[in-house]
């Protein structure tokens, strides 16, 4: 029993309904905002050094026993991930302080913004699967408010887009869950791992796994991605930018968590279908990457190369294919978060999206050049910075597992990825300037920390790779082994 | 029973695909709606139909029913009714911007 649990939830939920009494009060909403987000990371923090001492912690809310009540349960892989996410959801919210307008402040964002990290964080450490769902609706929801809030024209069409997907993926993981209650009769992670291990995983199990797989896919954009391009490129900068580096990364971790707690007795059908999938994720991604002149899907699209690439590390199966999967999604919601902020910038900058209509900023905006090119040497893996460990490890563990296909498209696409950010690059910042003395904008102050904040995060990571590796590989350890989660929950019995 | 129901929530998943996959914003909703229905009554159908008292300990009767799909499908359907109005309102607002309820003619141009 461990009561800090409960914290990354609760602080931004009771932040969040405060706010929403003080609604006027704007800057009184911005330092609440800084102390709640960073209230939980020093919460994940803690947590971290808890379970590298103590093994992993759970918290049966209300003292119902395990698979009775609803528990709480929080590995290494958890943490890293709260952790992660708080750091760059401070650095979105003090962008949001300069750029996302005086309306939209008024009307909530910052209250919306703690009860999206609610339901984020929630499913993070969540024990149960009803308990998921419900944290992902916490989710969705604040979601589907973010990309409406201001209701400009293109807003309000791609959040019609994104509101249904989400509402039909919502329909059809409440169906998995009733087929899963109705085979197992149970609805907790770990009791669930353990009766479907008892029963063994049939033809049935498979097929409900499969559902789910489709469910989580919808949500993290594997493969069913269609709605992912259009939702992203609407949103302002600073809430794109949360998306990107979120959203589809709950998805992501719902996948990893399920298929290697629950649903991992059949690798050879589950498993190999998620690397088909990231495959052809990481192949169609690349591909809009290249083929768009527009900054906003170049970025969508590499999200999706993002999501395929750690999902490859999951398919497979093995501990170094696992490592190098913890580690880029780590690194991927620091590096989308900075791209997102860095490519709304240029755009708020130049006041257009398209490539072929700009040239030159480097003269007016070295800082910001510069850090754009850390920035997309990191996304795509070069040795100093944060891309270039995960890399090789799934690399590495796709090829132990004897996927050299698979191995092969992560290579190849990760040329096609530094192609497509090296073009925003090449073309936007090299050149004539056509930005003269008077047009040129003064870039904000409160624009730049966050953006050089998360640069050096890449830089650091990258360089620190070592120091993170005890922890990594504990979350792997906690992965590759059920039974230690298992035991943590159940009890030793 | 339960094959009865789930062939009813069958039609029910069919009417609801049949209705998403129109043109027409408002018999969208209607699809989403009917489909959480579908959902609501094949968790309930899931749980089990076996014959027993409600789940109230007052009634002093020795079986009954399962009570933790009810509890899921209460959750379920608050969650479906607050998303439900926020599309709702949601397509009005599209309506009034955009002038138009036709999916189809909600294309993006370039010049936006």
């Amino acid at each position: 029993m461990n009561n800090l649990l409960i914290l990354p939830i609760i602080i931004p939920l009771i932040t969040g309904m405060f706010m929403v009494i003080v609604r006027k009060r704007i800057y009184f909403q911005r330092m609440l905002g800084i102390l709640a987000i960073a209230g939980t990371g020093a919460v994940s923090a803690v947590l971290i050094s808890q379970i590298k001492n103590e093994g992993i912690q759970v918290l049966h809310i209300g003292g119902w026993e395990a698979p009775f009540g609803v528990s709480l349960a929080a590995d290494m892989f958890s943490a890293l991930l709260l952790l992660t996410s708080s750091i760059v959801s401070l650095f979105c919210l003090i962008y949001a302080f300069g750029s996302i307008g005086k309306d939209r402040e008024m009307h909530y964002f910052y209250p919306l913004f703690l009860f999206l990290l609610t339901g984020v964080n929630g499913s993070f450490i969540t024990g149960d699967i009803f308990n998921l769902f419900v944290c992902f609706e916490i989710m969705l929801i604040s979601s589907y408010v973010l990309i409406s809030i201001g209701g400009t024209r293109i807003q309000i069409r791609e959040s019609i887009k994104y509101v249904l997907t989400n509402l039909l993926s919502s329909l059809l993981f409440l169906v998995a869950i009733s087929y899963l209650y109705a085979t197992m009769g149970t609805l907790n992670f770990a009791h669930l791992s353990m009766r479907v291990a008892e029963a063994g995983q049939d033809g049935l199990l498979t097929a409900i796994s499969l559902l789910f797989l489709i469910v989580f896919s919808l949500k993290a954009g594997l493969l069913l991605f269609f709605w992912l391009p259009g939702s992203y490129s609407a949103p302002p900068t600073a809430i794109a930018a949360i998306f990107a580096a979120l959203l589809t990364k709950v998805g992501i971790y719902s996948i990893i968590r399920l298929f290697t707690l629950v649903f991992y007795h059949e690798p050879e059908s589950t498993h190999l279908l998620i690397g088909i999938m990231a495959g052809l994720t990481m192949v169609l991604g690349a591909i809009g990457a290249v083929a768009y002149w527009d900054v906003k899907k170049i970025l969508t699209y590499n999200v999706i190369v993002g999501v395929g690439f750690i999902l490859a590390g999951l398919a497979s199966g093995t501990t170094e294919g696992m490592t190098g999967a913890i580690y880029y999604l780590i690194h991927d919601i620091i590096i989308k978060a900075l791209l997102f902020l860095i490519g709304g910038t240029i755009i708020a900058l130049t006041s257009t999206a398209n490539l072929r209509d700009f040239s030159g900023l480097i003269q007016t905006y070295p800082f910001l050049g510069w850090m754009f090119f850390v920035a997309a040497l990191s996304l795509s893996g070069i040795p100093p910075l944060s891309g270039f460990i995960g890399k090789v490890f799934v690399t590495e563990g796709t090829f132990e597992a004897g996927y050299y296909w698979l191995g092969g498209i992560g290579l190849f696409t990760s040329l096609m990825v530094l192609y497509s950010v090296m073009k925003i690059f090449m073309n936007g910042f090299w050149g004539e300037s056509y930005l003269d003395e008077e047009n040129g904008q003064k870039l904000k102050k409160g624009l730049l920390i966050p953006i050089a904040s998360l640069t050096i995060l890449t830089v650091a990571l990258g360089l620190g790779a070592e120091g993170l590796h005890s922890f990594a590989s504990l979350a792997v350890k906690s992965l590759m082994d059920p039974s230690l989660y298992i035991e943590a929950v159940l009890g030793k019995n | 029973m339960e094959t009865m129901l789930s062939i009813l929530v069958g039609v029910l998943f069919t009417i609801g695909t049949y209705l998403l996959l129109s043109g027409n914003l408002l018999r969208i909703i209607f699809g989403t709606s009917i489909l959480s229905h579908a959902v609501n009554l094949l968790i309930l159908t899931m749980g089990g139909l076996k014959t027993g008292a409600p789940p109230l300990l007052g009634l002093g009767r020795s079986t009954f029913t399962d009570p933790l799909p009810q509890a899921l499908i209460l959750t379920a359907i608050v969650i479906n009714f607050a998303t439900t109005a926020l599309f709702l309102v949601l397509s009005y607002r599209a309506y009034k911007v955009l002038g138009t309820d036709d999916t189809q003619l909600m294309r993006g141009n370039e010049n936006e």
